[in-house]
């Protein structure tokens, strides 16, 4: 059984009477890459802050390997941190930077100049070592504020929002670095980010996270395949949600038709939110279909189009196809029962 | 140019009332009244190498450079917790440093007179509380005491505007990093602040060195200072010459100050706020 390295108990963290976390539980596993993933203000920055001891929990407790570490302050965990704005030493060389961990265990400098030379390989920085860091580009800051922390050897490294400030082609290569890094060297990282997309590539797990509170934990593919709520649904991708009832178990009323679906467990007459995924939507003759609407835009975007289809009921239907039909067609819509995703409804609060 | 020409206001002005005045700075040191005229020569500057004069001189180095260090040791902490996200009155202290600045300079220094008197506010206080007298007026306890006083805040100011901008991640960073909080301070937020501390040491050491009317006030005239003697040959004694000749030796101390503050200063490469 895999241990768990980190774990919340039932943490809570309020500001001035501002709740940013509520109750929260979570466990990480070692060498796990765990990912908290939420629109911004959901406290998935406070969750990252409060393990790295930069606050402390209202109520809750912190456990790292076994042992509660709730009021333990930063400068004693063995977790490292890469800030979002990189928090680089601007009075310090590159070297410096990253020789700073290991100057305070007062290692010799002869180990300090092996493990330095060896991160610097890592992050592809070698020669780099007397520049000052304020004459970096954003991607080599990034690069010294990972090695800064990784030489610490960590056994938990909590990035918040590390790659935000890159532009798309850095992020990209960025990503797959620390992808690589991580499996390379068996540390476990805690990530965070408001980018789904980064979140679905990097983790081996998400945590979905809103107003404080975890919406869902799961691998990327559950998360996206098996979205706990519409929220998650919406957030994690596009998707059409919209109003249904569930007229009894795997039979689906919306968009004035009947649908199979495989989702039970239902009240009678129940109303739901029906989650569709925009690329499982067909398009099909409008006399075969169930759905039908005109092509209200097109959006070319690479790979598919993206159309919007205005159904008869002011549905507005997002469809992602490689085929594609001109703005003012009447068209049909088909869908297979498994793409149909039927959530409880959540009472907006 | 266009730009050139619009400098011309501001070239004769710096002409008018900073080359000029400072040339006949040169020129009277330079000269010395004979009863044959006026004759170019070193006398004065040799005067100045005499025992009596460079025990002033001294004794002004010593003091300016207590009062720095008194300044700074007072200063950064004030700085420090003005700068601190806990402290929400930074207003409040930063008002209730500034406005003494409001009030004139002599004033200020005239109070002093009053407090430290044999029969000031001071020693009512200290017999009051049956303690003993103190008599610290005409001391130097008493210039360092004023000039710490009147400089404190030039020492505050650029401290706190330096300590006030570090990025509190930075801070973070560190004790993320494994530096208890005195290592952060050690390694990280003095290191940074540096330009702020050069700052202050600068605006206080300068006219610490070059004043004239806390000693004479407070020291009462026995303490001459470098500042007290240079007034002195200008108005009481009206030698000219030898007067001009402490004031460039001056100005030479305040350049090599200057020089080292921007060495450290270029270690840094960080531009001074101040």
């Amino acid at each position: 059984m895999p241990e768990n390295i980190v774990q919340l108990k039932g943490v809570s963290k309020t500001f001035d009477e501002t709740m940013a976390l509520a109750d929260m539980n979570l466990c990480i596993k070692k060498n796990e890459f765990v990912t908290l993933l939420g629109p911004s203000g959901c406290g998935k920055t406070t969750t990252l802050r409060l393990i790295g001891g930069f606050e402390q929990p209202t109520s809750g407790t912190i456990w790292f390997n076994g042992k509660d570490i709730s009021n333990v302050p930063s400068y004693k965990r063995q977790v490292n941190t890469i800030f979002q704005r990189y928090a680089l030493f601007s009075h310090l060389d590159v070297y410096e930077n990253i020789a700073f961990g290991l100057r305070i265990k007062k290692l010799e400098e002869q180990t300090i100049r092996q493990k330095v030379s060896k991160m610097l390989e890592l992050v592809n920085l070698k020669g780099f070592e007397k520049r000052e860091v304020d004459s970096l580009s954003g991607g080599q800051q990034q690069r010294v504020a990972i090695a800064r922390a990784l030489v610490n050897e960590p056994e938990v490294l909590l990035l918040d929002e590390p790659l935000a400030a890159l532009d798309l082609k850095l992020r990209r290569e960025m990503q797959h670095e620390l992808k690589n890094m991580q499996k390379q060297l068996g540390i476990t990282f805690v990530f965070v980010t408001h980018d789904q997309e980064e979140a679905l590539s990097m983790s081996d797990t998400v945590v979905v996270m809103k107003d404080g509170e975890i919406q869902q934990i799961g691998t990327p593919e559950m998360i996206y395949n098996e979205p706990a709520n519409a929220f998650v649904a919406g957030f994690i991708g596009e998707s059409n949600i919209i109003d249904g009832i569930m007229r009894q178990d795997r039979l689906a009323e919306f968009g004035g038709a009947q649908f199979e679906c495989v989702d039970v467990g239902f009240e009678r007459d129940e109303l739901v939110d029906v989650v569709i995924r925009p690329e499982d939507l067909a398009l099909i003759p409008v006399e075969q279909a169930k759905l039908a609407g005109v092509v209200r835009s097109v959006t070319f975007l690479g790979v598919h189009y993206e159309m919007i289809v205005d159904a008869a009921d002011g549905t507005a239907w997002l469809v992602h196809s490689t085929h594609m039909e001109p703005v003012g067609t009447k068209v049909g819509l088909d869908l297979a029962p498994m793409d149909i995703h039927i959530m409880k409804k959540v009472s907006e609060s | 140019m266009k730009k050139s020409s619009s400098m011309i206001p501001y070239l004769i002005w710096m002409a008018l009332f900073i080359i000029i005045p400072m040339l006949l700075v040169v020129y009277y040191a330079f000269t010395v009244k004979t009863p044959e005229g006026i004759t170019w020569s070193l006398d004065n500057f040799a005067r100045f190498f005499e025992p009596i004069y460079l025990k002033v001189l001294w004794r002004s180095l010593a003091l300016a450079l207590g009062s720095t260090l008194i300044c700074l040791l007072l200063g950064y902490p004030v700085a420090m917790i003005m700068a601190g996200n806990a402290f929400t009155r930074k207003n409040v202290v930063m008002l209730l440093f500034v406005i003494p600045m409001w009030m004139n300079f002599l004033l200020r220094t005239y109070a002093w007179l009053a407090i430290l008197e044999r029969n000031g506010f001071l020693n009512v206080l200290l017999t009051s509380l049956g303690l003993p007298r103190l008599n610290i007026l005409y001391t130097n306890t008493a210039v360092v005491l004023g000039m710490v006083y009147n400089f404190l805040p030039f020492m505050v100011l650029p401290i706190y505007s330096v300590l006030s901008k570090i990025d509190k991640g930075v801070i973070e960073a560190a004790g993320d990093l494994g530096a208890n909080p005195v290592q952060v301070f050690t390694r990280v937020i003095f290191p940074l602040s540096l330009p702020g501390v050069i700052s202050g040491i600068t605006m206080v050491f300068m006219p610490a060195l070059t004043t004239f009317v806390i000693s004479r006030l407070l020291g009462g005239g026995q303490f001459t200072l470098i500042g007290n003697l240079i007034e002195q040959q200008f108005l009481v004694v009206a030698d000219w010459g030898f007067g001009s000749a402490i004031s460039m030796v001056m100005i030479i101390f305040i350049l090599l100050s200057m020089a080292i503050m921007s060495f450290f200063e270029g270690e840094d490469k960080e531009k001074t706020l101040w």
